[in-house]
């Protein structure tokens, strides 16, 4: 009776979770899949892949003028010296927020984001009010995220429409000369690599 | 059929506030990591390519209604039936009824990781020059297409500078539509925000994309 323990076993799913459901079981059956690959995956980017590894670029990049360089020159090698490379950071450009200027990054089309620096994008980076407006409104969109930029800051938009990918290298909060590098990579926020951010000073932990 | 995009979002009116998330909320709910999984997993198996899956996306009517891990969910079964890997109805069902079709590679588990770190670059050796050189006025296409393109609708008809030329990719447009890589000549092109958006932009705003060359032309 397969199919009543399947029937059993399914009433307590959602539709939504019904649907994924049956979608996994045809193409495991069908063989397109290994379901442990998906395993795989899904922990990958759950415990491995993560803004945590952009953090650790910018920090080294605040304490190693060599590397800050060859990180503007050639960010998808200097990025690879770390370790991080591949699916969605293949071709990777890194642009430096300073005092006069403030980058910031998003994807109108879709949703492209660095995976190997930052991992999976956040709900907001790949809905429709993020998308739609930071394009046009950058300034009103920092503001609801809590960043309040000098009037006369310039404000670049990066729209990633093609393959590459870009991160961005907050300031250096001040007050932070004596701390290494571990230290430094746990004021560097998601948020600040997007753009959407600053990156915390020692006293905001 | 006229080929409609339904997530060209770009300076659209209308979509309200951004909702802000702590850095730890990856997945609302298990089904939406397994989504994630079973996409980069068809994926892996090259019955078609990334720029197919984003017009297979971008083209679903309920786009703007669904949650992110719903269009992934809704275009990879549509992507599925078309390719004829699965039947609707076997989607229905929730089991298989045919054949499997044969594919050329299965991604297993052992591969995952060596796999997602070697990822897929766009980037192609040059062929002919190119066209454009940095700081060049260019203009972007004024006209819609009818296929997947990577010209937003805010960007058409704007004139620009050339800022950086960043080689040979793949050309999503022809990607998209199954007509091979047909690399062109990608540069970051810059604007300033008051060419896109008129008298209400602030000064010292200015926004780039990342065109191919057969968007663009001499300004």
């Amino acid at each position: 009776m397969e199919h009543d323990h399947d029937h059993a076993d399914h009433s307590e799913l959602s539709e939504i979770e019904r649907r994924v459901r049956a979608l996994e079981t045809v193409l495991t059956q069908k063989g397109y899949i290994d379901p442990a690959a998906l395993d795989v995956l899904i922990d990958t980017y759950q415990t491995k892949i993560g803004p945590r590894n952009g953090a650790r670029v910018v920090a080294r990049a605040w304490v190693d003028r060599s590397y800050r360089d060859r990180l503007l020159r050639d960010a998808t090698s200097a990025i690879a010296e770390l370790g991080y490379t591949g699916r969605q950071g293949e071709h990777m450009i890194a642009v430096e927020n300073t005092p006069g200027r403030h980058h910031v990054v998003v994807c109108t089309l879709c949703s492209c984001y660095p995976w190997p620096v930052l991992g999976l994008p956040p709900v907001w980076y790949k809905s429709a009010p993020y998308r739609s407006r930071v394009v046009r409104d950058p300034r009103g969109v920092l503001l609801e995220f809590g960043v309040r930029l000098p009037a006369d800051t310039e404000i670049r938009v990066w729209d990633s429409t093609a393959e590459v990918r870009y991160l961005v290298i907050p300031e250096r909060p001040a007050g932070t000369d004596g701390l290494d590098e571990e230290a430094l990579s746990i004021l560097v926020t998601r948020d600040s690599m997007i753009g959407t951010g600053l990156a915390r000073s020692p006293a905001e932990l | 059929m006229p080929y409609t995009t339904h997530a060209d979002l770009g300076g659209q009116p209308g979509f309200g506030p951004v909702v802000h998330e702590a850095e730890e909320g990856l997945f609302h709910a298990a089904w939406e990591s397994r989504v994630l999984a079973l996409t980069l997993a068809m994926g892996a198996t090259g019955c078609w390519n990334i720029d197919m899956s984003r017009a297979a996306r971008e083209t679903l009517p309920d786009y703007l209604d669904l949650s992110y891990y719903e269009i992934w969910l809704s275009g990879l079964e549509e992507l599925l039936v078309a390719k004829g890997l699965v039947t609707a109805e076997e989607l229905a069902a929730g089991r298989a009824r045919h054949p499997p079709k044969p594919v050329s590679r299965i991604l297993t588990a052992d591969q995952v990781v060596a796999r997602l770190a070697q990822g897929s670059p766009t980037e192609r050796a040059p062929t002919v020059p190119a066209r454009y050189r940095p700081g060049q006025r260019v203009v972007t296409r004024a006209t819609p297409v009818e296929h997947h393109t990577r010209l937003p609708a805010y960007l058409r008809g704007k004139t620009g500078s050339i800022e950086r030329i960043l080689g040979p990719h793949v050309f999503a447009d022809s990607h998209a539509q199954g007509l091979g890589e047909d690399p062109q000549w990608l540069y970051t092109v810059v604007f300033e925000a008051r060419e896109l958006w008129g008298s209400e932009a602030a000064p010292g705003h200015r926004v780039s994309f990342d065109a191919w060359q057969p968007y663009l032309e001499p300004a």
